[in-house]
């Protein structure tokens, strides 16, 4: 019996699990991290990480066999041969869609800290002011201030690369040095600050791969392969940074194939003591009990635990007070922007391949620009030469087209927009009884779309890449909108977000569950909005933050 | 696999219809299969079609990066029933039009007439995809040249003779000299 006892139990080992992890076992506390998934080891388990393009024997596309074991994954890019192992088995555990929404997971150690795109932008008082401003949905309990120590701190041990630019609503960071940008990407950064006099910004990415050597991890070796997962460690995943610091301390018990069923719920003490667990392979259960827990099981995971820990005390989950358990789901919408072609810089190349572009910061509504839709949107994109795929409509087959496939051709440029979606109550999620996973689980059904605002933002999206893009001398420019379903951003926010009021939030501004208080969940369920930034850094920070909160009030005997 | 499992695995592939089948029995009838739906000769034939598209130069051509069995790989696995069934028609069809034009097999024809076959083929396709509907086939020929064009350049002799291939950089470096004739990085 005594083996079930822990001081805290950290459910999913994603990037804020992992953090959870590692936070509290440096603090002493003895924890166990309770992972559905099966392990991935650091390095050993990264079966394709050192393959050549020839050994793929589809060169990394999909077969038919692919397309038909994942009717979600095939939606958009992360179906490929290269990982397919690290997104979740679809038959195994599929999910309803009353309306669509594009739902990539990643079930194993680590989450998805191993495929994510690694962007790490601070937000700032925009984002944290912007509910309480536009009379929306309801205002954060924080403002920057709350989370800046915190966002340095993580920034410190995770190892975000980028330069300090300077740029208020987007703040700068503890970083190592900032990675390159080409010859042409710095012209065009250089032509865009000098046409908008400080009002537009592009800057390179600020990305989680060490560009040094940092705390005993290699820096990054530019081989752009990190989806794969990183021989070098060379990026912030759990497996690289956090789960070895939290294995160091001696205080970590990691369990794989443990999928947390419940919380469950003490009416007594009105606090959580514990969880259970089915064994994923042998499907027995198990109960763990803690002083406190930290729910990280992703955003829809988390928020689908505390629907499935329904007492009689409240039949709509832990954390239903409110009625807001399950709603306010949020993305980033993204793929509308614009491409061209840049002439010249025939004498110009790079060398390396570097696994980051560019980042325009938002520029709309900020700083007394007024559009006819509230928020904005940043662009990533990059410039680069084209390689053998480019259409040469003069050459047909031979020895001419060989040869000049084999040099670069001329250069390009795209900018894509990833725009903020507004939290509206109607985008939720629920349990669907009828359908249970391979576990005898109920699933999930999400019901979601983008509205007006996002519409509107879009039409921004495409006609401003233009803008910049032909100013900056490109030709040819060629705006694009490729459709976007919710889900696709892989940036799912909200459905257990944090407030000022018991009445109309489900976590506090610890990102404590108003109806357990030694709940916390810190991964993106919390987000009240969604800003535009990539937001994992942010829910590092809100991580560390939680878990220095959670010791103190264990301190102080209050949770 | 004998040939009457080989049939009935191509009919299961094509949804049921016969027709690559009965191409397929048609010209292969003792020739060792390579999957379920192309053998040797077909792979020899593909393989000259690439060699053709990319030949050898000062460096090795499609044909020494094994190009025919990447296309019977790549139309097994990854192409959609309809698609499999073009570019196995495709390549009696291009076969015929060697026949109508040379009045010579492919396989028999000069390197010279190969090259202006494929050329003429090359338009057609061009031709085929602008005009098509957007849910349409490509044209067999466009689906060999790109499986072709894929093939080589991610292969070994490609991307390390044909291109620079650079499997771990160390470094990034955004701004270097360029020189025509530099080969591009195949990566």
């Amino acid at each position: 019996m005594a083996d079930n006892y822990y001081d805290a139990i950290v459910i999913g080992s994603g990037i804020s699990g992992g953090w959870a992890a590692k936070e509290l076992t440096q603090k002493g506390l003895k924890t166990i991290m309770l992972e559905r998934g099966r392990n991935i080891e650091h390095v050993k388990d990264y079966v394709n990480a050192n393959k050549n393009p020839w050994d793929f024997p589809h060169r990394g596309g999909r077969t038919q066999e692919m397309i038909e074991n994942y009717p979600v994954l095939k939606r958009d890019y992360p179906l490929n041969e290269t990982n397919l192992d690290y997104w979740v088995n679809e038959k195994e555990s599929p999910y309803t869609e009353s309306k669509r929404f594009d739902w990539y997971r990643g079930y194993h150690v680590g989450g998805r800290s191993l495929m994510w795109g690694r962007q790490s932008y601070r937000l700032s008082d925009l984002d944290f002011e912007a509910n309480a401003k536009d009379g929306i949905a309801v205002d954060w309990p924080i403002r920057y201030k709350d989370l800046e120590h915190w966002y340095g701190y993580v920034e410190k041990f995770a190892g975000i690369s980028g330069a300090k630019d300077g740029i208020a609503h987007l703040p700068d960071g503890d970083f190592l040095p900032p990675m390159d940008m080409n010859c042409v990407e710095k012209d065009v950064a250089a032509r865009i600050k000098a046409h908008y006099k400080g009002n537009r910004h592009m800057i390179i990415g600020r990305t989680a791969n060490l560009t040094a050597a940092h705390n005993d991890r290699v820096n990054c070796q530019y081989r752009n392969k990190c989806w794969l997962g990183c021989p070098f460690g060379a990026y912030f995943s759990t497996q690289s940074a956090t789960l070895p610091a939290a294995m160091a301390t001696g205080n970590l018990t990691l369990r794989p194939f443990s999928i947390v069923t419940k919380i469950l719920y003490d009416k007594d003490t009105k606090k959580a003591k514990g969880v259970e667990v089915l064994d994923a392979e042998t499907n027995q259960t198990y109960e763990y009990f803690a002083k406190v827990v930290f729910l990280n099981a992703s955003t829809l995971n988390s928020t689908w635990v505390l629907m499935n820990s329904a007492t009689d005390v409240w039949e709509g989950g832990l954390g239903s007070s409110s009625g807001q358990l399950g709603h306010n789901l949020m993305d980033h919408h993204f793929r509308a922007g614009a491409k061209g072609d840049v002439e010249g810089y025939e004498d110009k190349y790079y060398y390396g391949r570097r696994p980051n572009g560019i980042y325009i910061p938002r520029f709309r509504n900020v700083n007394g620009d007024k559009r006819d839709y509230i928020r904005g949107f940043g662009y990533q994109g990059s410039a680069s030469r084209s390689g053998w795929g480019r259409e040469i409509a003069e050459m047909s087959i031979g020895a001419d087209l060989k040869d000049a496939m084999c040099e670069p051709g001329p250069w390009r440029m795209g900018i894509n927009g990833f725009g903020e979606t507004l939290p509206y109550h109607e985008n939720m999620v629920r349990l669907d009884k009828n359908k249970k996973d391979k576990w005898g689980l109920p699933v999930l059904d999400i019901s979601c779309e983008i509205k007006e605002n996002e519409l509107k933002m879009r039409k921004d999206m495409k006609e401003d890449a233009k803008e910049m893009l032909e100013l900056a001398g490109l030709k040819n420019v060629e705006t694009y909108d490729s459709g976007y379903a919710m889900g696709q951003g892989i940036h799912e926010m909200g459905t257990a977000r944090m407030g000022r009021d018991p009445k109309s939030s489900v976590l506090n501004q610890h990102n404590q569950v108003w109806d357990a208080p030694n709940v916390y969940v810190t991964d993106g369920a919390c987000m009240t909005s969604a800003g535009c930034q990539n937001p994992s850094l942010t829910y590092m920070a809100l991580t560390a933050r939680a878990v220095d909160h959670a010791v103190s009030e264990m301190k102080k005997l209050n949770i | 696999m004998n040939r009457r499992e080989a049939v009935a695995a191509i009919g299961w592939i094509l949804g049921g219809t016969m027709i690559g089948a009965e191409l397929l029995v048609s010209c292969t009838s003792s020739t060792a299969r390579v999957n379920k739906l192309f053998d040797q000769n077909q792979v020899a034939f593909l393989d000259e079609v690439g060699e053709t598209i990319l030949p050898a130069t000062s460096t090795p051509g499609a044909k020494a990066a094994k190009i025919g069995t990447f296309m019977a790989t790549m139309v097994q696995d990854c192409y959609k029933p309809e698609d499999q069934k073009v570019f196995l028609k495709g390549i009696s069809q291009l076969d015929e039009a060697c026949q109508k034009k040379f009045n010579k097999k492919f396989m028999e024809a000069a390197p010279r007439e190969r090259t202006a076959l494929l050329t003429q083929l090359d338009a057609e396709q061009k031709k085929h995809q602008e005009n098509k509907e957007k849910d349409a086939p490509n044209h067999y020929f466009r689906m060999m040249k790109e499986l072709t064009m894929l093939g080589f350049f991610t292969s070994e002799v490609g991307a390390t003779q044909a291109l620079r291939y650079l499997p771990v950089p160390g470094r990034f470096d955004g701004c270097t000299p360029y020189k025509k004739g530099d080969r591009a990085w195949a990566t």
